[in-house]
């Protein structure tokens, strides 16, 4: 099964990225920010950095690239979008999921290992999650606060759209704890942690067991690939 | 912007003007060069230089990238060394970096650089450049930049313009670093009030590559052209490295304003995955960044090292300032540049490339065969001298050496005067105390604020005693680097200083089962027009060349940084030394601190009573005198090989270096770092050492580490120390299920105690 | 030169970290009398010939869809500059 990873100019965790999917069983395919041609793949993921150097709005400038707005057009027809922190910036400036996500309330980047909660455990991307299940995935950002209208957060809320939420500390003063969402039809999943950065034994978060050895973050990707499996 | 009117008013200076206006009064002494340095300019071209050429050499033969004052010294990195020293050596100094051979036909590059001056004057931006151009060197090898590591040094905590640097420098490394997507995998951070006007920043990168990626800075062809990409040029620093670095600080305060350097650091990610793509196109056939001396630097080194000749037309220069004057072009450090050097039936494929990343470039000019290089603005020449005598054969001074007055007074004032703890309750209350120091305490406040995840490749990073990155995914193929520097040693004696910092970084290598093979250093001094400091540099340097050669390990490569002082006083002579070392299989790393219960907890090496220059001596009770602990390198060498001999076998779960504290707080490191107890007796060692329980917890003797063996491995493991003739003593074991340290005859410690006052200490002063 | 500028805010009801932070900043500093502080954009689109009225409309199409986001960002005003 084929996944794709769109590079944008200023991309960082796209090998990471990678990484994961052919850890998870997948194959990934590198596709470039200008390129319109998604090369058929069954699924998309965004990956985390800085594209165009976060100018205007994080994201703004990567949303209007040809690969996104394909990414768009196929996501309106069920195609499994994963948005990881500045991938998730994306598909909030996309308007595939809403909101907004501004600057930490500390004013500092943070790179710790976060515990979250999975919430929605019906989308593409987690189903292979339990309800509540926790899980250690760590995070590193500067701009992850989220931000919507009231309006919005009880929508949200009472539509189980809030796929993770953050325990323990909120890293970023996002509202209602939010690190991450789900679109109405579950394909689409944007969250602020790197789940690619916990995908291989004695490179990921510390846990009680051992050094590095968190690796909650593979489930992610056999998700979607499960998924396509049984599709 | 250029300060000199005469010049500005006058117009472009060609050469011809030169030959017709021989006399015309030149600013060679604003722009920091000597009255005989002008004359020997005189003297190569058999005429006045244009302003264009008087600002080529004055940035050029700065001490900053001339190392007119270290030369004689730094040669000795290069005579001290065996032929198996240099077995793996790829490149050695005098290219941007050095590059070794790490097996399955894959090298690594890796350099330490300073960026001191400008880190006081704008923190944040100092910092975040000097990152940037250390991987621009890294990316200039023909390599992936793949972490970065730093050495920060400041001023006296509580002293409010110490936190106004931290928080810029902290900050801007942590802007650049992580926007490039480069895990920072450890470095050091040190208060001390010597510090104070003269903060060190130290900034080092690893990159990786197959040994058929490596590019070298020669521009050998006739006819490939000379192309300019990455940012466009501006006002950055300009005579930053000729007035700055060769300046000292008046005691007011940061009172030079030039225009200090801004970093971009997502046009230098463009670049390097840009620049990455064109050396694997093959377009390029040599290569340099931009760094200090910016264009004078690239186009003259370009063509010295190629043996040949450049012609450039520096009106080319894509600019984002349209007022600067060639001179200024010519000593602008505008950041995220490049120069390549491109054959022409390859200019196309380069074009290509180019434009798909947005980068923007313009050509310069062409490689000639002959020795000259000419640079013209418009018709007009301006430039026309040998590139040799511009990049390398600028001045070689043999400054004067004295020992310091206050040396012998310095040395006589040894720790023994100090009154040491009297009971177990004091000596608890010290350890207690010290491990909350700043120079101990917790570094979180500082490094969580770095990316240590990114490329996925990280196997170690702080607080480990190494950074250990995983090279090879297929085969686990990795390395490690430790750097570390002590002042203090340094101070007493710089000699002993230096080989003490290669010892400290050396072993912290091999605590982690990784097999030390390659040295960098950032040699951090006071101004060498003081002939004390200079003898501090001619002894630390004599120092490190002596220890890497008994050590069997060469210096591929590093950087002087002179003029650290404020008015007369100058900082501790601090040679900062980092040790690359190769792991077969990052898989077989050892943590710095123990995870499993019931362990055996061993002290391998001897303890004496060496407490001068010690952090007890210091932090506890402000004294600094006597003499550095001694270092015999045959035992390091043994105790290196012990411990990649037990590593291989898998024997052990966890190696910490002793070192700044003493074995007291590298106990409570190793505690720490996963919060599991311990049961200490210190009895033995009191009585096999003979010395006290002040020297045992608080005594800074090298070749030391503290291991963790599991049950089931202590005959083998003790055998193999006997085999090899390591000092070896078990001194406690683990328990997990223990939320403490009970050391016997001193304190009963909880963990939770400790850690409140050690995770406390920065988020308190800094925060 | 002619120039089109456009100016963007936060919108009013959402939290503006950095204007809380400078007006803390300020308040620490002495200025007492500086109640909030809202940090916005000012943005210019150049031209090389005089500004129509197509050019305007166009600006408009853009501030709302891409230099702002109208989920945080409000367009407060689009002025014309000779």
């Amino acid at each position: 099964m084929k996944i794709g990873v769109i590079t944008y100019p200023g991309t960082l965790d796209d090998r990471d990225a990678q990484r994961a999917i052919r850890l998870a069983g997948g194959t990934p395919v590198s596709l470039w920010h200008a390129d319109d041609d998604l090369k058929k793949v069954d699924a998309v993921v965004l990956p985390g950095g800085f594209s165009y150097g976060d100018y205007l709005r994080c994201g703004a400038i990567a949303a209007q690239a040809p690969a996104t707005k394909e990414v768009i057009k196929l996501a309106a027809q069920g195609l499994p979008v994963l948005g990881i922190c500045n991938g998730f910036q994306i598909l909030v400036e996309s308007h595939l999921l809403p909101g907004g996500l501004i600057r930490n309330e500390k004013q500092h980047f943070v790179c710790r290992d976060q515990k979250l909660r999975v919430e929605n455990n019906n989308t593409a991307w987690t189903s292979l999650f339990e309800e509540n299940e926790e899980i250690l995935i760590p995070l590193k950002n500067g701009e992850g606060g989220y931000i919507a209208t009231d309006e919005t957060l009880k929508m949200l809320e009472a539509e189980n759209r809030i796929a993770f939420r953050y325990l323990d500390t909120n890293p970023n003063g996002s509202m209602n704890d939010i690190a991450g969402l789900t679109n109405e039809r579950g394909n689409v999943v944007g969250l602020m942690p790197h789940p690619e950065h916990a995908v291989e034994p004695g490179f990921g978060p510390d846990t009680d067991i051992a050094m590095r050895s968190g690796v909650d973050g593979l489930r992610f990707f056999q998700s979607v690939l499960k998924m396509a499996v049984n599709s | 912007m250029f300060k000199n009117k005469k010049l500005a008013a006058s117009g472009v200076d060609t050469t011809e003007h030169a030959v017709a206006e021989p006399d015309r009064d030149q600013p060679w002494k604003e722009l920091g060069l000597k009255e005989d340095e002008y004359l020997e300019i005189k003297n190569i071209l058999g005429r006045r230089p244009t302003s264009s050429e008087l600002a080529m050499y004055s940035v050029m033969w700065s001490e900053h990238c001339s190392y007119k004052s270290s030369k004689i010294y730094l040669r000795q990195f290069g005579e001290k060394v065996t032929d198996q020293m240099k077995e793996h050596l790829m490149v050695g100094m005098g290219e941007n970096a050095g590059v070794v051979d790490i097996g399955e036909g894959l090298a690594v590059t890796f350099k330490v650089e300073s960026h001191n001056h400008p880190s006081y004057i704008e923190p944040f931006q100092g910092a975040a450049t000097g990152v940037g151009g250390i991987v621009r060197d890294i990316l200039s090898m023909g390599a992936r930049p793949i972490a970065v590591m730093d050495q920060l040094r400041f001023g006296a905590p509580e002293n409010p313009d110490t936190s106004r640097v931290v928080h810029g420098v902290v900050d801007g490394i942590s802007f650049y670093g992580n926007c490039l997507g480069l895990p920072n995998i450890g470095g050091e951070t040190v208060f001390d009030s010597v510090y104070q006007g003269n903060p060190l920043v130290n900034a080092l990168s690893i990159g990786a590559m197959k040994h058929e990626d490596l590019q070298l800075a020669k521009a050998s062809n006739p006819g490939d052209l000379v192309i300019l990409f990455g940012a466009r040029t501006g006002a950055d620093g300009i005579g930053g490295v000729s007035v700055l670095a060769s300046e000292t600080f008046e005691s007011t305060g940061p009172t030079k304003r030039p225009a200090v350097q801004v970093g971009d650091p997502f046009a230098e990610k463009v670049l390097i995955e840009c620049c990455l793509e064109l050396f694997h196109a093959g377009v390029v056939a040599g290569i340099q960044d931009l760094g200090g001396a910016g264009i004078s630097c690239a186009t003259s080194e370009l063509a010295s090292n190629g043996g040949k000749g450049m012609k450039v037309q520096l009106q080319n220069v894509l600019l984002r300032d349209q007022s600067l004057t060639p001179e200024e072009i010519l000593m602008s450090e505008s950041q995220e540049r490049m120069c390549a050097v491109v054959p022409k039936k390859q200019l196309k494929a380069f074009e290509k490339i180019v434009e798909k990343w947005e980068v923007e470039y313009s050509v310069l000019g062409e490689v000639i065969d002959e020795d000259r290089l000419y640079i013209n603005w418009g018709h007009e020449e301006i430039v026309n001298v040998p590139p040799r005598t511009v990049a390398h054969d600028g001045p070689v001074y043999d400054r004067p050496v004295a020992l310091p007055q206050y040396q012998k007074a310095l040395n006589d004032d040894s720790s023994s005067s100090l009154k040491r703890a009297e009971n177990a309750t004091e000596l608890a209350a010290q350890l207690m105390q010290l491990i909350a120091t700043p120079n101990q305490a917790d570094k979180s406040w500082i490094t969580a604020q770095y990316d240590k995840y990114v490329m996925g490749n990280t196997a170690l990073s702080m607080p480990d005693d190494s950074g250990m990155v995983r090279i090879s995914e297929e085969t686990g193929l990795g390395v490690a680097l430790a750097t570390d520097a002590n002042g203090k040693y340094a101070y007493l004696n710089p000699y002993e200083g230096a080989r003490l910092a290669l010892a400290e970084a050396y072993r912290n290598v091999a605590v982690t089962g990784a097999v030390p093979r390659a040295v960098t250093n950032c040699l951090n001094f006071g101004s060498p027009e003081n002939p004390e400091v200079m003898w501090q540099f001619k002894e630390a340097t004599a120092g490190l060349a002596d220890a890497c050669l008994e050590l069997g390990i060469p210096v591929t490569g590093g950087n002087v940084s002179f003029y650290n002082q404020s008015g007369d006083v100058a900082i501790y002579p601090t040679p900062v030394v980092g040790v690359l070392g190769v792991i077969d299989d990052v898989a077989r790393r050892i943590p710095s601190g123990w995870q499993d219960d019931g362990n055996n907890i061993y002290l391998l090496g001897n303890t004496f009573d060496e407490l001068d220059g010690s952090a007890w001596a210091k932090d506890l009770h402000d004294h600094l005198g006597g003499q550095p602990p001694k270092v015999d390198l045959a035992k390091e060498i043994e105790l290196a090989e012990l411990l990649h001999g037990a590593s291989i076998q898998g024997l052990i779960e966890s190696a910490h270096d002793i070192s700044e504290g003493g074995l007291g707080i590298a106990v409570l490191e190793a505690a720490l770092r996963f919060n599991v107890g311990a049961r200490i007796w210190l009895g033995e060692m009191l009585e096999r050492d003979a010395i006290d329980m002040t020297a045992a917890l608080f005594s800074e003797s090298q070749s030391r580490v503290i291991v963790t063996v599991g049950r089931e491995d202590d005959v083998k493991f003790q055998a193999l120390c006997e085999a090899r003739g390591v000092p070896c003593l078990r001194i406690g074991v683990t328990d997990a299920t223990s939320s403490m340290v009970e050391i016997t005859d001193v304190a009963d410690l909880k963990l939770d105690d400790i850690r409140s006052g050690w995770v406390s200490t920065l988020p308190e002063l800094f925060g | 030169m002619p120039k089109i500028i456009v100016e963007i805010m936060p919108k009013q009801d959402l939290l503006d970290p950095q204007g809380k932070a400078v007006a803390n900043a300020l308040q620490r500093s002495g200025n007492k009398e500086i109640s909030a502080v809202r940090i916005g954009k000012r943005i210019e689109l150049h031209f090389d010939r005089p500004i129509t009225d197509k050019d305007m409309e166009n600006a408009s199409a853009q501030a709302s869809s891409f230099l702002s986001n109208d989920v945080i960002e409000d367009v407060v005003a689009i002025t014309k500059e000779d």
